[in-house]
């Protein structure tokens, strides 16, 4: 008796140390966001309840606007070109050959790279002046674009950025082509197919899964941007730190999240933006993984 | 004709990766020219003459040394707190039976992908609440209560363990936590090693968490302390490169030694079971 009692709590005693977690750090948070984004709240001062309003205020400003299209550029461009060059990459280093080891652990490794390191190297690799990219652009007699410093070239020396940290997606690319049953290919070369051809109807769509995969990570990765664009384009204006700087062109949506609650003391509208990342996200997630159940039958 | 494309197929991968490792070449050549010569035109591309020079000024002109050691301090005890609390939760959902299993797995599957900035000002409250902000706490107790995906990634590999060698020992008596001591944790060395190089990279690497709790700049760490050298001087570009190098040292040690080990962390952790 005593010991069925033990039995039954132990599950939960084990899990303990998680559920205490989950409640105070997501399942709580989750709730008093949408409590606080009904409120005006400045950290000092006690909630106020105003209903509506901090939705109504962002609808209404640009600023919010302008860090939602960047955000957007991000994901559905960043997001597609880097799947797209991780499944490319992933296939020229699917073969056995001398040296791949090396060269698959250097495409991999920039995305192990601290997201702060990775954005000031590329900020002096994008150096509009001593930069090596404009450099060499230089030797070719080409006049370099100002990069960060130019609200036109600032998100595609971004995806420039996204690119060479695209490791991650690569390595899981290459363990789902190592799962794919090689007869599939001998089938089809018997029957005559190319190799693009065997790409395009095998590869591709045996990889679907993967490719539903890297697109939640990447489409959740570029919602919640921040890091690199923070350091990029925070010291732009020589000291003067103006986050999102040239002309706003990196004002990323958590960063503005973040400048909201935390610089402006405005928490309410602030969490009311958590909220709306919390069911956007919420939503591509079940929709990407509704889209895969499907494909699986 | 194929021997051709061939060819061609392997001169266009070589020049192509000779481009994708250029970043890094260019930061360490960079890194170790002399302040003058980095802002020179037309640019001398091989450093003439090597110097340590900016090294050195870099760990003299901020604490450098004493954001090592808080980074180092946070991302070690983080570390400590993620293996230790991930263990026996893992090892409920992979071997225990009790109500409301599938739930809690579809919670955790769902909490791995919850973005922190959803969740960021409620736990600056719950922190500020306590008085821990300005200190590391904010930055090391949560790890001790668990993480999603290191609790996935421990729950995927359990999961695999042989139902009847757990059942042999607990016919010879064993209670779970002995069964968990002396037979399950044994075998998932890797696995552990892998949670282990994954946090501590993690933490190493992470930015926004202490640019929040971390106001004093002699808490600073390596990540936002990085950012001193623009705000004193507008931007010492031959310091923070030579700043950056250190940063990404260990980062580039583990990931040579522990190669294999952060591969099978993110494979294991695509798998869909």
């Amino acid at each position: 008796m005593r010991k069925g009692r033990v039995d039954k709590l132990l599950p939960w005693l084990f899990l303990s140390p998680w559920l205490i977690g989950l409640v105070a750090f997501s399942l709580y948070p989750i709730f008093a966001t949408l409590f606080y984004s009904f409120t005006r709240y400045d950290f000092f001062h006690p909630p106020q309840w105003v209903g509506i309003e901090n939705y109504i205020k962002l609808v209404h400003d640009s600023v919010f606007w302008k860090s939602v299209g960047n955000t957007l550029y991000l994901t559905l461009i960043g997001v597609p070109l880097t799947l797209g060059f991780s499944f490319l990459v992933a296939i020229a280093l699917n073969r056995p050959f001398r040296g791949v080891g090396f060269l698959r652990a250097l495409y991999y490794l920039p995305s192990v790279l601290p997201p702060v390191a990775a954005a000031v190297i590329w900020a002096w690799v994008l150096n509009p002046e001593h930069g090596v990219v404009n450099n060499a652009l230089t030797l070719v007699g080409i006049q370099g674009p100002n990069w960060f410093y130019d609200p036109n070239w600032s998100k595609p020396g971004l995806l420039l950025l996204m690119l060479w940290c695209s490791g991650y997606y690569i390595i899981i690319y290459l363990a789902g082509l190592q799962d794919i049953p090689k007869p599939l290919y001998e089938a089809a070369e018997l029957d005559g197919a190319s190799r693009i051809q065997s790409l395009w109807y095998i590869t591709w769509p045996m990889l679907s899964s993967v490719t539903i995969f890297n697109l939640i990570v990447g489409l959740l990765g570029g919602l919640q941007y921040f890091t690199q664009a923070y350091v990029i384009s925070t010291p732009n204006t020589a000291g003067v730190a103006v986050t999102g700087a040239p002309q706003g062109s990196l004002l990323f949506y958590a960063m503005q999240l973040y400048i909201l609650a935390f610089k402006n003391l405005k928490m309410g509208t602030a969490s009311a933006m958590a909220w709306i990342l919390f069911l956007v996200s919420a939503i591509f997630v079940a929709l990407l993984l509704r889209r895969h159940e499907w494909e699986g039958e | 004709m194929g021997r051709r494309i061939e060819w061609i197929g392997w001169a266009a991968l070589l020049g192509f990766t000779f481009i994708f490792a250029l970043p890094l070449i260019f930061l360490l050549l960079s890194s170790l020219k002399l302040p003058s010569k980095i802002f020179i035109q037309p640019p001398e591309w091989i450093p003439n003459p090597i110097t340590l020079e900016n090294y050195y000024q870099a760990t003299k002109v901020i604490p450098f040394f004493l954001y090592m050691k808080n980074t180092i301090i946070i991302s070690i005890l983080s570390t400590i707190g993620t293996v230790l609390s991930c263990i026996t939760p893992a090892y409920a959902l992979a071997k225990m039976s009790f109500r409301g299993k599938h739930l809690l797995f579809g919670i955790l599957l769902a909490t791995m992908f919850l973005p922190y900035p959803v969740v960021m000002i409620p736990t600056y409250l719950i922190f500020a609440k306590l008085h821990w902000t300005g200190t590391f706490l904010p930055l090391i107790v949560p790890a001790f209560m668990g993480d999603a995906f290191s609790i996935f990634l421990l729950r995927q590999f359990f999961i695999r363990l042989p139902t009847e060698l757990l059942d042999a020992a607990r016919v010879d008596g064993a209670n779970e936590l002995q069964i968990l001591g002396y037979i399950v944790l044994p075998l998932s060395k890797a696995v552990l090693a892998t949670v282990a190089v994954l946090q501590f990279t993690f933490m190493w690497s992470d930015f926004l968490r202490p640019l929040l709790y971390l106001n004093d700049t002699h808490q600073y760490t390596i990540s936002i302390g990085l950012q001193n050298y623009q705000a004193y001087h507008t931007t010492s570009w031959h310091l923070v490169l030579a700043g950056t190098v250190i940063f990404i040292t260990p980062i580039f040690l583990i990931f040579w030694v522990a190669q294999r080990t952060f591969v099978s962390g993110l494979t294991l952790g695509s798998l869909n079971e």
